[in-house]
């Protein structure tokens, strides 16, 4: 029986398998409309998560299962003191797989260990997020046809943005790939990361603009710069429209550049740059489901 | 200068970084051990300047060298039969330790869950980086 943790979990060929069979479901969503008849998946959500609630709940509904869960803490047992290995043992009773968020990180995994049943970690504080990863791997593949020999623009929270960190530990094990960092230096990506790079002879940039950048990129990947990050208003004010994609910047772009975003989106992309074809966000979300109908097959070995 | 007397069976642990002996007697809980223990501070060391040595009369099975290891993988441990030197054990930096530090981080999953083993992993055996099974939280602080 296996979980899923990390993004890393998965070598590069399971993945493969993993996306063919993402890409073989979207081709033929009836074939599959029936492949969890009377299977059960269990959503766990310690803290509210709407969209990635939602995105396994669809997902195990069109492979013909059905879907239990609570949606925060308040309304299950660990409002009275249960603790996650007692929870996951009864939930192993009531489900065949279980999906689980939680605000404390390594919940997941202490929850797979005493589970007899398949645990996908669907995000552990600022941990990990894996199906977040696979989402993102799948639609570069999907839409690009490879996952090597591109470079990918990462621009916003840098330092804090999980799917940043989780992004770039899942693309480093393939050729080719480049990096060019866009924040605010208060935002750069951690050292651990450059260093990381550095030891795997892996070209990166720090850069402070996007628009620079632009034609250099064949896929921008967007994060929120939120407020509170700054040290001070000045700093927020004068740095904040520097990481807002618009129109005039997509000018720039190659003309088969990608745009990709975790969402939810505020107003880092400016509702101008939707129905340009290069707009691949909402796209992304569509994946999201394809990947954990994937992901549920997968782990219940059928 | 003091003498401390020769042990007949048991182990000489040389080379403990200097005022960090007293540290080691508690993580390897020397305390709970009914046997004679010597602690000697601030020796005299061509190699280091000052040294801490801990003399120990017990069997060498009754140690942990995981823990030592941890703490500090160049102490040297010696062990002692019939008065003398029989064996230099090599202290190697254990892949996972278990219950011998907290993890510190307040969002980990350790910090709520009730019994559950504080388990940390070797990461990056060069730089002699542990980091916490659960949350992945390097451990900065030293024992």
């Amino acid at each position: 029986m296996r979980h899923l943790m990390n993004p890393l979990d998965f070598s590069v060929e399971e993945l493969d398998r993993l996306f063919d069979l993402a890409n073989d479901i979207e081709a033929n969503t009836d074939k599959y409309a029936h492949a969890c008849a009377g299977k059960i998946l269990a959503t766990c959500f310690y803290e509210p998560s709407t969209r990635t609630r939602l995105s396994f709940e669809s997902a195990m509904l069109n492979l013909g299962g059905q879907v239990i869960g609570f949606s925060d803490a308040g309304s299950s047992s660990a409002a009275k003191g249960e603790s996650v290995s007692d929870t996951i043992r009864v939930i192993s009773c009531f489900a065949d797989i279980c999906a689980m968020r939680h605000p404390k990180e390594g919940a997941p995994m202490v929850a797979a260990g005493k589970s007899s049943i398949p645990v996908i970690n669907a995000g552990d504080g600022g941990h990990q997020h894996p199906t977040q990863t696979l989402t993102d791997l799948l639609t570069i593949r999907s839409l690009k046809g490879r996952l090597d020999h591109f470079t990918i623009g990462l621009c916003g929270d840098l330092k804090f943005g999980r799917t940043v960190h989780s992004l770039i530990n899942a693309l480093v094990r393939y050729e080719g790939i480049k990096f060019i960092f866009i924040s605010p230096r208060e935002l750069m990506v951690p050292d651990y990361v450059t260093e990381m790079l550095k030891e795997k002879n892996i070209p990166y940039e720090e850069v402070i603009r996007l628009e620079n950048i632009m034609p250099k990129l064949d896929m921008l990947y967007m994060t929120r710069v939120q407020k509170e990050r700054f040290f001070n208003e000045e700093d927020y004010v004068r740095l904040k429209d520097f990481y807002i994609l618009d129109k005039a910047k997509m000018k720039l772009a190659k003309p088969d550049m990608l745009v990709l975003h975790p969402l939810p989106r505020v107003n880092e992309i400016s509702v101008e740059v939707d129905d340009d074809p290069r707009a691949a966000y909402f796209k992304q979300v569509q994946y999201g489901v394809y990947v954990r109908m994937a992901l549920i097959l997968t782990l219940l070995e059928i | 200068m003091l003498n401390v007397g020769k042990i007949e069976e048991g182990f000489v642990l040389d080379h403990i970084k200097a005022g960090k002996s007293l540290s080691l007697y508690h993580h390897l809980q020397l305390d709970k051990l009914d046997c004679t223990v010597a602690i000697i501070k601030n020796a005299k060391s061509s190699k280091m300047e000052k040294k801490d040595i801990l003399k120990v009369e017990c069997d060498i099975n009754m140690l942990n060298l995981d823990v030592l290891a941890f703490i500090d993988h160049n102490i040297t441990v010696n062990v002692i039969k019939d008065g003398k030197i029989v064996s230099k054990k090599e202290l190697l930096l254990p892949k996972e330790i278990k219950n011998i530090i907290r993890c510190r981080n307040p969002r980990c999953i350790t910090s709520i869950e009730q019994e559950l083993p504080h388990i940390f992993v070797l990461s990056d055996e060069k730089k002699e980086i542990y980091r916490c099974k659960y949350c992945e939280e390097k451990y900065t602080e030293h024992l």
